[in-house]
């Protein structure tokens, strides 16, 4: 058992680690941008006093890695600076921003990760089937096309043609929930779309390769039916690389949103990320890829950890 | 072997007739199996024994209706106490699987489901056919793992396969197989995977079970002397086709075909040892690790001399191929020396020049990844001749030839892929580009356990005429003491990364014998059917 | 199974010339007639696909950029699929969209594999702190999600084609890397390799002869599937205008500057998201077929 903590205890560490580099990188890569954020903010025409001042109320003076350190510190404490474009506190602008987007991502989560799961199973003991040949197809052609192309395709038809969804999705925190819901419903199935063929790609590649195992061929050997092969035999073995896809899909959607958040012009944390790009507004691009990354992170680590702790090898040491 | 059952008036409990399998894949359509039948009388033991490709665990999976992917049983009848299996559809061959007609795999450690403990996989068929309650099973279990000699037998069954050790698992694989006490048992190569000593406990485990519990098997095995101790009668097969079938005692006394006497001479193979000439090799007081701390070995010495070959032996774990290792700087030891002529060698692969790398060349086990299968005969051999001397052109070309006279390939092999090559035949490009170095000495590490024992036999012939020939020097790396009576000068004996025992084959082979080495020659099984009654009756009484 | 081949008669020490099998441009014709209906058709699409960009000059009615006609012009007549909102020939930067879009994604692709696929075999063949060094930085790099990092790269350095092809190729040489490793890994502990190192033979020589032909196979089938995931992300971009500026045509970028059109029922703004679909599910068609051909080969 302590064998375990400690593997997990060791993962932990890492992706925290991680995070850490990756805070150091966005840091330093704002940091490399050409000019000055104090020109940034005021314009090429300043005169250098302002740029002075301006730099002195930043703390531009201070040394590259104090500045690193204070921010980081700022991090931590929920002070993610303020944003150039409307001088708010970004963790204000972000705050409910990164719920919608918590929100859709989730309502896709929910719609694809069973409909992935069912439609892979089924493919890989159907395989070679028609069933198997149809599903594949049709997920490899859901992977192939860019989500714009699908969430169009949907407000084309499903808004436009048949009027039954709107094709924008300008949620607010006042709405009434069930409105809001039919206004994400679009969105999320574009999100499905794609995750869950890739989702169910994987799938079905696992419980093959599962099957092929020698302890699968020595299960039939034994007499046993093939339902009770696979929920006693198969699925066991095959929890920690199934959870691998879906938490590694579900860490996709979240990034995956932002062009879909801006097709449907929902108010979300992608949204706000690109068009603070357009707008170079560095401390809330800073901000969203921060929380991007860390999601990914924290993602990627329950995965990890789920596998772990599902290896008998690890559970049951010798 | 007493003969148990010899009553032409019993049925037979399994009958295959005319079995047909062809492949499906890739050569579409090949006979595996080509017209084979067999009886099998309630409590007789057939052996089924041939080379790789002879089908025969094709046919022991086809006694249980059953064909892998990728292989389809195309004709013929497989008749379970007189019901054809084939002719069911799968949902009533089902109670036959586990409950009459059961299984036990080459690798127990793969066959095991790692995510249950060992006796919840012993109870399950029982179950599942509604043979025993739960209860019952669990009980039976306990007596069973008794019976077959595991350690702790009450508390053994609540271990997962990864917490057992492979000889413990194999037997724990018996008992789950005998759970629904089985008329028929199938054994696929049961013993090959474990070291001697390991086999021999698991081949008389299972031959006190089956004949306690009175019941039939199949033995499939590549080794005659295994079968011998089991088997009533036994099937010589040959690229699916039955070569000759008889009592275990006649066919091994008369056999009646040339393949069959060829299997049974493979152990005939015997050197006559070699006078002492120059020391060409010396390795004086090694130790090695791969993690520090876990010394894999210590202090060990070995010296060769040319012309002569040196038989390191041992069991998996002794640490052989770790001196192999050694000896060509991919792992630097912590201690010691080896020197070449007299000349101490760098301990790092990197550090040595190409003259020296020239003059140690390797051949190796897996002759498939050995030879890179995207790379032309002629290049494989050929990079060595230009690498370490420069040839080119014509000079190139003479020399190309000549390596593959010597190996006896024939020319024409030079323009052919690897993947076009049997296993022998990829063996001797392995030699041949050993020799293309024009080395002093070669270390060889189990160049022959990857063959069929025929193919084995060559290989050893071929590599005891270059010695001869050219007065070549092997450091002779095997876990197989016929091999090593086959080739070896001067055996040295190793445990545990450790020097049991080292000296002159004559020395080692003979009496006083070293314990441990009596210990190893003893387990080596003969082709006598009495050697392991033998055997067991010396054995002094132990767990 | 191969027949064996006559004896080549070159004699010279050239070892590599014995690799060429004559018969490739034949083998190839035979299997795209033996492969399965959906591959054959991906053929076809992607060499039209090329013969567009090939031509796209001589194809396209007008110029990339010109304003020809009214804005929002209607399909037929003089424009075959009508005008944009500024009034330029919707079909001619079609054409050229292809051109562009496309030659990014591919030189992108290129120098994501150069990069990616000789560290990933030096890092497999060395081993070691170089190994150990590679494979973390890139756990790091890939630790930020792709469309993220270079959002974040192109604000900092720019939208110039140049940038935006360095970005991209460098963030999806990662995801090269990492493949190529896994693969050539396992061929690197292969006994034939040992014995090249235990010849004496250098790291160069290792890679390009003993690794590179071995692992030729995953990395092709990975090309394919590259191309199409940096084809998708190019198109994201533009499509968030991030990636090529106006304007120079680029079909992620004409879905978003035509997306008005789409709330008045009509599909205009849909033809350039479909050629960016048709493009990719061609090319992962042919990867499958491909990879199906090889999985049965090689083991």
């Amino acid at each position: 058992m302590n064998k375990l903590l400690l593997t997990v205890a060791k993962r932990l560490g890492l992706g925290l680690f991680t995070l850490l580099v990756i805070s150091l990188i966005i840091f330093l890569a704002v940091d490399m941008l050409p000019g000055d954020i104090a020109t940034e903010i005021l314009g090429q025409m300043a005169t250098p006093d302002a740029v002075a001042a301006i730099r002195a109320e930043l703390g531009l003076n201070l040394p590259i890695h104090e500045r690193y350190l204070d921010w980081l510190g700022g991090l931590v404490q929920g002070d993610l600076g303020n944003s150039l474009a409307t001088d708010r506190p970004v963790a204000s602008l972000i705050g409910d921003r990164l719920m919608n987007t918590l929100y859709l991502a989730g309502l896709a989560a929910l719609i694809s990760v069973p409909l992935a799961l069912g439609l892979g199973v089924l493919a890989a003991l159907y395989r070679n089937t028609l069933v198997d040949r149809v599903v594949s197809v049709s997920s490899l052609a859901a992977i192939s096309m860019p989500e714009f192309f699908i969430a169009y395709v949907l407000i084309l038809f499903i808004s436009v043609q048949l009027g039954w969804l709107p094709s924008l999705s300008k949620v607010d925190a006042d709405q009434p929930w069930l409105d809001r819901i039919q206004l994400m419903i679009l969105p999320a199935i574009t999100l499905t779309f794609v995750t869950c063929a890739h989702m169910m790609r994987m799938t079905r590649a696992t419980i093959i390769n599962l099957l092929s195992s020698p302890y699968i061929e020595m299960a039939r050997l034994k007499g046993l039916g093939p339902w009770r092969v696979i929920v006693r035999h198969t699925l066991p073995n095959a929890w920690a690389p199934i959870v691998n896809v879906v938490v590694m899909n579900i860490a996709y959607l979240i990034t995956g949103v932002v062009v879909v958040e801006v097709v449907f012009v929902y108010p979300g944390l992608g949204q706000l990320m690109v068009d603070s790009v357009a707008k170079r507004d560095l401390p809330v691009v800073q901000a969203a890829s921060l929380i991007f990354a860390a999601t990914y992170i924290l993602f990627n680590l329950i995965a990890d950890v789920v596998s772990i702790v599902s290896n008998p090898k690890l559970l049951h040491p010798k | 072997m007493m003969q148990r059952i010899n009553d032409a008036q019993v049925h037979p409990i399994l009958e295959i007739r005319d079995l047909v399998i062809e492949s499906q894949g890739r050569p579409k359509g090949k006979r595996l199996v080509d017209n084979i039948s067999l009886s099998l009388r309630p409590g007789e033991v057939l052996g089924l024994i041939g080379e790789s490709g002879a089908g025969k665990s094709t046919i022991g999976l086809a006694a249980m209706g059953y064909a892998r992917d990728g292989m389809k049983i195309t004709g013929g009848q497989v008749l379970f106490d007189g019901v054809d299996l084939l002719s069911l559809p799968d949902r009533q061959r089902r109670p036959y699987r586990g409950a009459r007609v059961a299984y036990v795999a080459q690798s127990a450690a793969a066959a095991f489901n790692p995510a249950h403990k060992l006796i919840d996989q012993y109870v399950e068929a029982a179950v599942v056919h509604g043979v025993l309650s739960d209860a019952q099973a669990r009980e039976e279990a306990v007596a069973l793992y008794e019976e077959l000699g595991l350690p702790n037998p009450e508390t053994f069954g609540n271990r997962y396969p990864h917490q057992v050790s492979g000889g413990q698992l194999q037997r724990a694989m018996v008992a789950t197989a005998m759970a629904c006490r089985p008329e028929v048992l199938i054994f696929d190569e049961p013993t090959t995977a474990l070291d001697v000593t390991t086999q021999i406990e698991v081949l008389a485990a299972i031959r006190k079970t089956i004949r306690d519990h009175h019941t039939a098997a199949l033995y499939i095995t590549h080794d005659l002397a295994v079968v011998a101790q089991v088997a009533d009668r036994i099937m010589v097969l040959r690229q699916g086709e039955m070569v000759e079938e008889g009592d275990t005692r006649r066919l091994l006394e008369q056999p009646e075909q040339t393949y069959t006497r060829d299997l049974l001479s493979v152990r005939n193979l015997h050197k006559k040892e070699s006078a002492p000439d120059d020391t060409v090799l010396s390795i004086r007081g090694v130790c090695a690790e791969y993690h520090r701390g876990t010394q894999v070995l210590k202090d060990v010495s070995v010296d060769v001399e040319k012309g002569r070959t040196v038989a390191v032996v041992g069991e998996s774990g002794s640490g052989k191929s770790t001196l192999a290792r050694v000896v060509t700087g991919l792992l630097p030891p912590t201690e010691g020396s080896i020197s070449l002529h007299g000349e101490t060698l760098s301990p790092r692969l990197r550090e040595r020049d190409r003259k020296t790398l020239q003059r140690l060349q390797m051949i190796y086990q897996l002759p498939d990844t050995a030879l890179n299968p995207r790379q032309k005969i002629r290049d494989i051999i050929g990079r060595p001749l230009q690498f370490y001397h420069g040839m080119q052109g014509a000079a190139l070309e003479k020399r190309l030839r000549q390596l593959v006279d010597m190996t006896e390939l024939g020319t024409d092999f030079l323009d052919r892929w690897p993947a076009q090559l049997s296993g022998g035949q990829k063996q001797r490009v392995g030699i041949a580009r050993a020799l293309a170095a024009e080395p002093d000495l070669i270390i060889c590490d189990e160049v022959t356990s990857a063959l069929d024992q025929l193919v084995g036999e060559q290989i050893l012939n071929l590599l005891l005429s270059l010695q001869r020939d050219l007065g070549m020097s092997y450091l002779f790396i095997t876990h197989d003491l016929g091999t090593v009576d086959a080739i070896a000068d001067h055996v040295v004996v190793m445990r545990k990364g450790q020097v049991v025992e080292q000296g002159a084959k004559s020395t080692v082979f003979a009496p006083p014998y070293e314990s441990y080495t009596r210990l190893l020659l003893d387990s080596v099984p003969e082709m006598d059917p009495a050697w392991l009654d033998h055997v067991l009756a010396d054995a002094t009484p132990q767990g | 199974m191969m027949i064996s081949e006559k004896p080549s008669t070159t004699t010279d020490g050239h070892l590599a010339g014995h690799d060429a099998r004559p018969s490739v441009g034949r083998k190839f014709t035979r299997a795209v007639i033996q492969a399965p209906l959906s591959a054959q058709i991906a053929l076809l699409v992607v060499m039209f696909y090329l013969f567009v960009i090939v031509f796209a000059p001589l194809l396209a009615p007008y110029g990339e950029a010109a304003v020809v006609g009214d804005a929002y012009a209607p399909w037929g007549g003089e424009f075959w699929l009508g005008t944009d909102s500024l009034g330029r020939d919707i079909l001619s930067r079609m054409i050229y969209a292809a051109r562009n879009t496309v030659g990014i994604t591919f030189i992108a692709t290129v120098l994501a594999f150069v990069i990616g696929s000789s560290l990933g075999m030096v890092a497999a063949v060395t081993g070691g702190w170089v190994d150990q060094t590679l494979s973390r930085l890139v756990d790091i790099l890939m630790a930020i999600p792709l469309l993220i990092f270079a959002l974040l790269l192109l604000m900092i350095f720019g939208g110039s084609v140049i940038s935006l092809v360095l970005i991209i190729a460098s963030l999806e040489s990662t995801r090269v890397f990492r493949l190529t490793r896994a693969v050539a890994m396992d061929v690197a502990v292969m006994e034939y390799v040992e014995a090249a190192r235990l010849r004496g033979e250098n790291m160069l020589w290792i890679v390009r002869r003993e690794i590179l032909p071995n692992i030729l196979a995953p990395l092709t089938a990975e090309f394919g599937l590259r191309f199409c995931f940096i084809f998708l992300l190019v198109s994201s971009l533009s499509f968030l205008g991030l990636g090529l500026q106006p304007p120079t045509a680029s079909w992620g970028a004409m879905v978003r500057e035509n997306v008005m059109l789409i709330t008045f029922g009509s599909i205009t703004p849909l033809l350039p998201a479909a050629a960016i679909a048709i493009l990719t599910i061609a090319v992962n068609l042919i990867v499958d077929w491909f990879l199906n051909k090889t999985s049965g080969f090689s083991k």
